[in-house]
């Protein structure tokens, strides 16, 4: 009898020994194994730039990035927002370039890897986006063959090296373009077809080469994905790679309880979709319904995929091609933005309406409806523990 | 899920007294042997263990069930007036998150005729979020033998998806829901 009972409480000793150490449940570790960064494949190549991935191309992507040369006035380049020190963002609740904007800048990390660009999604493309600014009049304000002629007074060789012959340039006025002043507008009408055609292809090949450049642009590892490794490989996590309670505790909230795992997911924390999460309007700026009012924008672009511009087959265009195009989600629906990295890069959100982590989430636990739409997001009943612990968590997604 | 952690909560503080005692028990039994005190002592231990592990036991099993019985996930189902058999598999044989797919939607009559010629509108969404399918897939082809190929699905997060097809053909029109589970 005693020796049975010793045999019993040690049996049941070892079986709780063994189940004391789990702190997740196998469900949790898979949810976590998806968000590490070694699962992020590699990049795939895009067949709409045949120069994706020549290095020529993205070396002098990487000039013309650089380059303050690429605006009207000689004094704003990508760069001047996309700060290379402060993960290609500047830290502003709304970018200014030749003027202020009305949204956030966005980092870069992982970027190329998106099927839709800017908060609202109205390009397709890499290259197709990097054109946008450029003649965007509150940021670069450039205008096309204003860009054409730059690209032959200074990059001739470079260029030709890469995309062949320039176009014959008599005849092309030194300002026009189909988005300028009625000035440049007029003179873009006056020009050929043919003119225009030649324009835009060097204009095209402008965004094609600063894409290729930001495909080097890729997230780096952070504590979350050491933790997160040596949790699905069974090591006892060391040096900062051990999370406190509180880090863990905001994990399994992040995970679980909260939900933010159902959008901001996968090793870049974001679906790449768009939702309406009722983030409030900034007062001043003028009205933005999100992705409603971005569709017809990326239809009508000349230089998305189904334009005459695209590289390859026309294959490449499923996202274009099966697009929601009218539904009540899309009203003020905005860009699911990754988590890596966002603790030290306030403010928040796509016109910097939140300057902390705690606004952010305290946003999340009230849930207020949107000003437009229906918001997806429901409160949580968050105790400030928690709240902390989710900050603690999003902390642990930088280097 | 919740079962087990009920199960985690209610492990902690026995498997902390399970072990204390099993140490003293050991010293004990090495020195002076058992007095009686001492051996009620640990039969009584012993019993709390076993009670522990019994219910440790009901905690592990619970969840299996008292869950509610999950969404039905068969690939292959009548349609809702009956009037077709409606089968939905991808195209290459896994479903992978975050990706445009393709899938197979393969339409036969009652009597097992391939469906040709149907019209076929797609529709669906998350019920547990709220929110519609990310993006609008079609029916772009017909493969013969009553299979048409949907283009352009996308499960942009693990989860409960509703896919329902409105079909119509000369045999009538009937809807059909599959779920897809991620
Ligand atoms: C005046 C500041 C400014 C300049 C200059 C600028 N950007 Fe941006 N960038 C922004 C802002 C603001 C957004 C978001 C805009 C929006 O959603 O409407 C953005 C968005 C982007 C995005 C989309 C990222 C994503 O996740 O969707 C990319 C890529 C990008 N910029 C690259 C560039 C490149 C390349 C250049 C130079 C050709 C450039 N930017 C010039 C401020 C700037
Ligand atoms: C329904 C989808 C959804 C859910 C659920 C969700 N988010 Fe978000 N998150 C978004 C979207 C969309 C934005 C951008 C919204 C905007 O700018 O208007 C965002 C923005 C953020 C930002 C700001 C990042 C930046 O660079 O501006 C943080 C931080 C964040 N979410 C954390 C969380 C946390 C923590 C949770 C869980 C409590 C969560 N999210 C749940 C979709 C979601």
């Amino acid at each position: 009898m005693r020796r049975l009972f010793c045999f019993l409480a040690l049996t049941v000793a070892v079986l709780l020994g063994g189940c004391g150490k789990p702190d997740f449940s196998d469900a949790e570790k898979k949810t976590i194994a998806s968000l590490a960064l070694n699962t992020l494949p590699a990049l795939k190549p895009d067949t709409t730039n045949r120069f994706a991935d020549v290095p020529a191309a993205a070396a002098l992507g990487s000039t013309l990035f650089f380059d303050a040369g690429m605006s009207r006035d000689g004094t704003v380049s990508c760069s001047t927002c996309h700060k290379i020190d402060r993960q290609f963002q500047d830290d502003l609740p709304q970018a200014v370039g030749v003027g202020r904007t009305n949204r956030r800048t966005m980092p870069l990390a992982g970027v190329a890897r998106d099927p839709w660009f800017f908060w609202d999604g109205r390009r397709d493309s890499l290259w197709a986006q990097a054109l946008t600014p450029l003649e965007n009049p509150l940021e670069q304000a450039g205008n096309r063959t204003a860009y054409a002629h730059y690209m032959k007074a200074r990059f001739s060789e470079r260029y030709e090296r890469i995309f062949g012959p320039l176009p014959d340039f008599s005849g092309i006025p030194l300002n026009a373009s189909p988005l300028g002043s009625n000035a440049e507008k007029a003179a873009w009408n006056a020009m050929s077809g043919a003119q225009r055609d030649a324009v835009n292809s060097v204009y095209a090949n402008i965004g094609k080469a600063i894409a290729a450049f930001e495909r080097s642009i890729e997230p780096a590892p952070t504590r979350f994905d050491r933790f997160a490794l040596d949790l699905a490989t069974g090591a006892e996590p060391k040096g900062d790679a051990a999370f406190s309670r509180e880090e863990i505790l905001g994990l399994k909230l992040f995970i679980g309880k909260a939900n933010c795992v159902t959008c901001h997911n996968g090793p870049r924390f974001t679906d790449n979709g768009f939702h309406n999460t009722g983030v409030p309007p900034v007062a001043d700026l003028p009205p933005d319904r999100g992705r409603v009012d971005a569709v017809a924008q990326v239809e009508a672009d000349p230089f998305n995929c189904f334009g005459a511009y695209r590289d390859g087959e026309a294959s490449a265009c499923g996202e274009l091609r099966f697009m929601v195009k009218d539904a009540p989600e899309l009203v003020r629906a905005y860009k699911t933005p990754s988590l890596r990295g966002a603790a030290t890069r306030p403010p928040y959100m796509h016109a910097g309406q939140f300057s902390s982590l705690d606004e952010v989430v305290a946003h999340y636990a009230k849930a207020a409806p949107s000003v437009e739409g229906t918001s997806e997001i429901h409160p949580l009943e968050l105790s400030d523990r928690e709240r902390a612990a989710l900050v603690a968590f999003l902390k642990t997604l930088t280097e | 899920m919740l079962g087990k952690q009920a199960f985690l909560r209610h492990s902690v503080f026995p498997q902390a007294g399970g072990m204390r005692s099993t140490r003293q028990n050991v010293v004990r039994r090495r020195g002076t042997g058992l007095a009686s005190l001492w051996r009620y002592l640990l039969a009584g231990l012993g019993l709390a263990a076993l009670l522990v592990g019994v219910l440790a036991a009901v905690y592990l099993t619970a969840p299996h069930s008292a869950q509610p019985v999950g969404p039905d996930i068969s690939r292959t189902k009548k349609t809702d007036n009956g009037l077709y058999v409606a089968s939905f598999v991808p195209e290459r044989g896994v479903v992978r998150q975050g990706e445009l797919e393709s899938w197979v939607l393969t339409l036969k009559t009652k009597t097992g005729a391939s469906v040709e010629r149907a019209a076929i509108a797609i529709s669906g969404g998350m019920p547990q979020h709220n929110h519609g399918l990310p993006t609008s897939p079609q029916a772009t082809d017909y493969l013969g033998e009553g299979r048409y190929r949907i283009e352009g699905l996308k499960f942009t997060m693990s989860g409960l998806w509703q896919l329902r097809f409105a079909i119509s053909s000369g045999a009538g029109s009937d809807t059909v829901l599959f779920n897809v589970v991620l």
